[in-house]
């Protein structure tokens, strides 16, 4: 556990971690006849074949995979999948990361400074004892703002200051790229609106297959229904309905948070 | 009438088995129970044994179909099973779910006389046999693995692990060539596992096919996802050639509004939840699928079928919304009469035109128009045509769409240099199922669009032999 409720998982998968992008993740399953989640790939190493996934524990799947003990195997681990995040030469970047987006912001600020960017890091949560991997992001990072809700750490606020944090910065911000909940990638799109700055959210959808499929993944983007999974998960987030991700998240609420409710869970 | 007077032979065509309708949509177990021996070799002994069989003219992979028949009515199963196994690799498979009335037993010479001979139902009977066998008492007869020729030193990789996959990896292995499988979810099979449900293909006999081909030495890599994890251009660095067999994988729903609501499926969706994640078993299994009370299944074919009696069976009330009439039903018949008896409900000449909202974003019913069949069109079946100011509501708290998938799009975005039609699909050459792109050959859905079984193991069949001439005598692209 890397703070309450947030777990980290590190992966022997040579193959994936040679191939893997920022912004791809993978479906893995527990056990046999377990099912399939998808999990966004946090970090790598290509060279160990090592990868690492930073999830919150929402259901049976993951307490099960935050059960179990260096060494132990898993019966699938796919991927990677769905689209690299797009990294560019854009010039100022502003990358946002909330809950298990705090890791998975992490590569895509690696691979915007490394293409020459000047990267803007914020990491939200309630209060400090819920940060994570600050050292991890100060080494991509220009410059490293944390904001929490109690203000144990940095700003007192939350996402909702983020325009007041763009204002603040020296120089103006060419693009916006946002992970975490929906809720968080939602708020800040409705900061970044007005600001009329291209902002990038990485949707998270129930999914089955992860390959097209099965669909289940559908969001409406402008006009049309795109499936997250291979037409995303990254999205221009102007263009997202919030209203309609939320709702279809919010599908199978009951069945995943039963296990927290049955006395069998611990 | 004297005691010792011969028995007068039955000339009709034997009835299979079933379990009741009424016990049947209560349960996932198998349909169809299959012959026993003794229904096999009496059904076996009415076949004429032409010269001329149109029963194999008529077969996308050219099954020695009498021969295996004769085998069965000289009660040497072993043999049957041996002889049909030359030629389909999934017989248990095939003689479930291939369309025979409109292939194999389409011009039996017993049609008018008695009713065409059962092929379908003896070809699953051998499968199920063989497969029932304990491995002992097939060691050493001829039922055993086929003697398999000297390696070839080439390597063939099979990009999806479906009915085409499958096929083609089982001739190439035959033809001494090393052959791996890449299949993206995490049980082989494709359709036959994700999609076809339970009560009309048992998985233990998909599996059972599958363990087969893996003893002829078909290497199979489940949870790879080739486009992703590697590109075509990748394995052509290491495999000697490439057949792409990722079917039909990406689900169509019909255009009106409210495709998003919470209780509306795809009909990939809705088998993949029961089927390969075995939701029918829920709590047991950890993925679920809704208990709905009313389920809409748009569509007309065989997959709309299966929705229908899947929902039966999980409890609801499942109704086929159908823009057209019975007689124009893409499924086939023995499943529209199934889905009769079981209880499905259907509402003919009716187009869905919008699915509406509770107040929790959930669906709860169908706007739908009223139609009539008006001019023959293009599939030569009479088009429907809405009747102006028809509109009415249906109420369902689920709509499954069934109206067909187009070719998975991860392999043809990959890819440079594959040709790619009009409706996604990668283009081959009809002949050898080879595509624009040097070494690869496609097939299956992936080239046809969402098509049947035994058309993509054809395909893979005539892909396979194509491949093989090329990789003993390389010829020019």
């Amino acid at each position: 556990m890397l703070v309450p409720n947030l777990h980290q998982a590190t992966l022997l998968a040579g193959e994936i971690a040679r191939a893997v992008n920022p912004g791809q993740f993978i479906i893995l399953r527990v056990e046999e006849d377990g099912e399939r989640i998808p999990l966004t790939v946090s970090d790598w190493d290509r060279e160990k074949g090592m990868i690492s996934l930073v999830y919150l524990n929402v259901g049976k799947t993951t307490q099960k995979l935050a059960d179990l003990t260096a060494g132990a195997a898993l019966p699938s681990v796919v991927g990677p999948l769905g689209n690299a995040m797009e990294i560019d030469s854009f010039g100022n970047v502003l990358c946002v990361g909330g809950c298990y987006g705090i890791a998975s912001i992490y590569p895509i600020a690696r691979a915007l400074k490394e293409k020459g960017n000047k990267v803007t890091v914020v990491i939200e949560a309630r209060s400090s004892y819920l940060l994570y991997w600050q050292e991890r992001l100060k080494t991509v990072a220009d410059r490293l703002v944390v904001i929490t809700r109690d203000g144990s750490q940095g700003l007192r606020g939350h996402i909702g200051n983020l325009g007041k944090i763009i204002a603040g910065l020296p120089s103006p911000v060419n693009r916006i790229i946002i992970n975490g909940c929906n809720y968080l990638m939602m708020r800040g799109t409705q900061e970044s609106q007005p600001l009329n700055i291209k902002t990038m959210v990485s949707l998270n959808t129930l999914m089955i297959d992860g390959t097209g499929m099965c669909g289940l993944c559908r969001v409406t983007v402008g006009s049309s229904t795109k499936f997250a999974c291979v037409d995303g998960p990254h999205f221009d987030g102007h263009e997202v309905n919030w209203e309609e991700l939320a709702q279809r998240r919010k599908a199978y609420l009951n069945e995943e948070s039963q296990p927290f409710r049955s006395s069998e869970a611990q | 009438m004297p005691e010792t007077a011969p028995k007068k032979i039955d000339l009709r065509r034997r009835d299979m088995p079933k379990q009741e309708p009424e016990i049947r949509r209560h349960n996932f177990s198998e349909v169809a129970l299959g012959y026993t021996p003794e229904l096999a070799v009496e059904e076996a002994r009415r076949c004429l044994q032409c010269k001329k069989p149109f029963c194999v003219s008529n077969c996308p992979v050219d099954v020695n179909i009498p021969e295996f028949i004769l085998a069965i009515a000289r009660g040497d199963f072993a043999n049957g099973a041996r002889l049909l196994k030359e030629k389909n690799a999934l017989p248990a498979v095939c003689g479930r779910v291939c369309p025979q009335e409109e292939q194999c037993e389409k011009n039996c010479s017993l049609v008018k006389r008695g009713g065409q001979i059962a092929i379908g139902r003896l070809e699953r009977f051998l499968g199920d046999w063989e497969a029932a066998q304990p491995p002992s008492a097939l060691q050493g007869s001829q039922a055993a693995l086929p003697r398999l020729p000297a390696s070839t030193g080439k390597k063939v990789a099979i990009v999806g692990g479906g009915p085409a996959g499958l096929t083609a990896a089982a001739d190439l292995v035959k033809y001494g060539h090393a052959v791996v499988i890449f299949e993206a979810l995490h049980k082989m099979g494709g359709v036959l596992s994700y999609g076809i449900p339970e009560f009309r293909l048992p998985k233990k006999i998909v599996d059972g096919e599958i363990n087969y081909l893996r003893r002829l030495g078909v290497e199979m890599r489940v949870d790879f996802v080739v486009g992703k994890l590697r590109t075509i251009d990748s394995l052509l660095e290491e495999y000697d050639a490439v057949f792409v067999g990722t079917g039909a994988g990406l689900p169509w729903f019909m255009e009106m509004p409210g495709n998003n609501l919470n209780g509306v499926y795809s009909a990939n969706e809705y088998l993949t939840r029961v089927n390969l994640m075995k939701a029918y078993l829920y709590p047991q299994t950890i993925t679920p699928v809704k208990t709905h009370q009313r389920v809409a299944v748009l569509g007309g074919g065989n997959v709309a079928m299966d929705c229908a009696r899947t929902a039966l069976r999980l409890g609801a009330e499942a109704t086929i919304v159908y823009r057209r009439s019975r007689a124009e039903l893409p499924a086939r018949l023995e499943e529209v009469e199934n889905a009769e008896e079981e209880g499905v409900n259907f509402k003919f000449l009716t187009l869905p035109v919008r699915a509406i909202a509770d107040e929790h974003f959930h669906v709860q019913g169908l706007e739908c128009l009223r139609m009539e069949l008006g001019e023959m069109d293009a599939s030569g079946r009479r088009s429907p045509v809405p009747v102006p100011g028809s509109e009415y509501y249906l109420p369902f708290d689920c709509v499954i769409h069934a109206i067909g998938n187009s070719p998975n799009p991860l392999i043809p975005a990959t890819t440079p240099g594959l040709a790619i039609g009009k409706g996604g699909n990668v283009v081959v050459n009809s002949d050898s199922n080879k595509t624009s792109k040097e070494r690869v050959w496609a097939g299956g859905d992936i080239a046809t669009g969402a098509a049947t079984v035994i058309l993509a193991m054809g395909a893979g069949r005539k892909a396979a032999s194509s491949i093989h001439q090329y990789l003993l005598n390389p010829t020019p692209w």
